[in-house]
């Protein structure tokens, strides 16, 4: 295995190196929210039930699958969520 | 007084190996004598050395040629010579009648730590001390390229990264410190040091001997006059033009000729940047943050050319602005582009002039005053000028006049926003005027030009 790359910081150091996620939405409303199925046993189960809690409060949903879990989710499917909707949520075992 | 020999060598080196009386001489002369070398722990046999595996002795010695004979005085070097000449070699140790049997002289050769790579190598391990910024460790399967584009380093091209052994070969092209500030980066006002600038140089593409004018550029940018937290901000297209002048252009082989304001030359295009890479990275300045520009211009990824010269009749510009006959200097201007001016009719600078006349008057707004802009003449329109005898001034005076216009108290020009430059390729009568801000002169940004050091 090659060495660990080391990179010199272009910036000017104000933020963490760290890269941080995203900040989460103060609220979900307007917002469409993808639910992505890994294909994963019984994940299904599990989506069904957070799609009808959504829909009672009246928020957007899409859902979309992978066609195996065990591989990471084909670019079609990735961009599809990214022009589609404004968050996601992946069930990811079982 | 204490005396110190230091000597290094390696056994690939016929001289070297030729030397084997010499080293024991040395050895039996009770002067403290350490040994060095560099490719076989066997070698030499006359005397006991110490393997430089590493080669972190010889990089931090210096060494460039084997034998490198060194002395100390009280720790501290006092003379050393290469290869083996024996006059030299008794002088600096005072011994006599060294290797009496021998040539009096003999060239080295060339040590293993200054081998192709291998400097580079040697900096980035032994020498990255140097480097005062903060290190970013990747994740060991993750894509150098890739990682820059995740931490927003990029200007949306792909950039070099930034290893500690090109940010030390970037910083060889300079003699500043790298540890020198330039100035207060906008818009976050980050202190800039030469180091950070050459970090961003190795992400733009740039040479180690570009550094000098990129820290001229840099320095033109944070110039107060330049105004360039404005220049970031503004809702306008414009972004720093870098014009060059002086030898450095050829020196680096940047283009002044077809194409000059297009594609395609490494420094040209890796200069202008390198600029913009440090007004994002160190200063945070970046679009639809503090980046305002409600269409921007595609020179904001880069935008930086020469004047030709050597193609003019007229002094450079950098001379009429001030800066020294001969040196190399940059002019930043805040501006977009590119706005033709074509004319394929007129033979008399006279003609010619209403020309450009007639494309400032449309230019953005019929009603638009005090205008900034750089005007690039074509060779052939240059050539016009120049068979009517036209110095640089007699063009600006008689476009000032066609463009005045009764019952208006601001001229159509900023007095002292014009600058007149020459490039471009042999044929095509088609010139160019590079528009500036429409905050001109004190209010906004002033055309910064500055003399590039070493």
């Amino acid at each position: 295995m090659r060495n660990t790359p080391v990179l010199v910081d272009p910036t000017g150091e104000v933020e963490p190196a760290r890269r941080e996620p995203l900040a989460r939405p103060d609220s979900l409303d307007g917002r469409t929210v993808a639910l992505l199925d890994i294909s994963k046993a019984r994940g299904d189960v599990f989506l069904d039930r957070l799609h009808r809690r959504l829909d009672e409060r009246g928020i957007e949903v899409k859902r979309y699958m992978k066609p195996t879990f065990a591989r990471t989710a084909p670019i079609a499917v990735k961009q599809q969520i990214a022009s589609e909707a404004a968050l996601v949520v992946e069930g990811l075992a079982d | 007084m204490t005396t110190q020999l230091t000597l290094v060598v390696k056994r690939d080196c016929p001289t070297c190996t030729l030397l084997e009386p010499v080293y024991a001489a040395l050895a039996a002369s009770g002067i403290a004598l350490d040994v060095w070398t560099q490719d076989d722990p066997a070698f030499p046999e006359s005397v006991p050395g110490a393997f430089d595996e590493g080669l972190e002795r010889s990089f931090r010695l210096g060494v460039e040629i084997v034998p490198t004979l060194i002395r100390r005085e009280d720790g501290e070097e006092t003379g050393r010579t290469w290869g083996w000449d024996r006059a030299e070699w008794e002088r600096l140790t005072g011994l006599d009648s060294l290797g009496a049997d021998l040539p009096p002289f003999r060239p080295g050769c060339g040590a293993k730590n200054v081998e192709p790579g291998m400097p580079e190598a040697l900096a980035a391990r032994f020498g990255s001390a140097r480097l005062k910024s903060r290190r970013v460790p990747l994740a060991p399967l993750e894509d150098e390229v890739e990682a820059a584009y995740d931490r927003g380093w990029s200007d949306g091209l792909p950039v070099v990264p930034p290893t500690e052994a090109r940010v030390l070969a970037m910083l060889d092209g300079t003699t500043r410190d790298p540890g020198e500030v330039l100035g207060l980066v906008p818009p976050n006002l980050q202190p800039c040091t030469v180091e950070k600038v050459a970090v961003n140089a190795v992400m733009a593409g740039c040479k180690p001997e570009y550094l000098p004018l990129v820290l001229a550029v840099v320095e033109a940018a944070l110039d107060d006059a330049f105004c360039m937290h404005g220049v970031l901000a503004t809702t306008y297209y414009i972004g720093p033009i870098v014009i060059a002048n002086g030898p450095v252009r050829r020196a680096i082989g940047m283009n002044a000729k077809g194409n000059v304001l297009g594609q395609g030359n490494r420094a040209n295009a890796t200069v202008g940047r390198a600029l913009q890479l440090v007004v994002r990275n160190v200063g945070g300045g970046k679009p639809q943050g503090v980046d305002r520009a409600a269409l921007g211009n595609p020179g904001k990824y880069t935008f930086c050319f020469p004047e030709d010269e050597e193609g003019s009749a007229w002094p450079p510009l950098s001379e009429s602005r001030g800066a020294g006959a001969g040196a190399s200097a940059v002019t930043l201007f805040a501006g977009y582009g590119v706005m033709g001016v074509v004319d394929q009719d007129s033979r008399t600078p006279e003609a010619l002039v209403e020309t450009f006349a007639d494309v400032f008057r449309g230019l953005e707004n019929r009603n638009r005053r005090n205008i900034d802009a750089v005007i690039v003449v074509s060779p052939e329109h240059d050539r016009v000028f120049r068979a009517g005898g036209w110095s640089r001034g007699d063009f600006e005076a008689a476009l000032r006049t066609a463009l005045d216009e009764p019952g208006h108290a601001t001229p159509k020009l900023r007095e002292g926003g014009l600058l007149i430059v020459r490039a471009g390729g042999g044929a095509g009568m088609f010139s160019a005027i590079l528009p500036g801000w429409a905050a001109t002169g004190p209010v906004g940004s002033i055309p910064v030009t500055k003399e590039v050091g070493t």
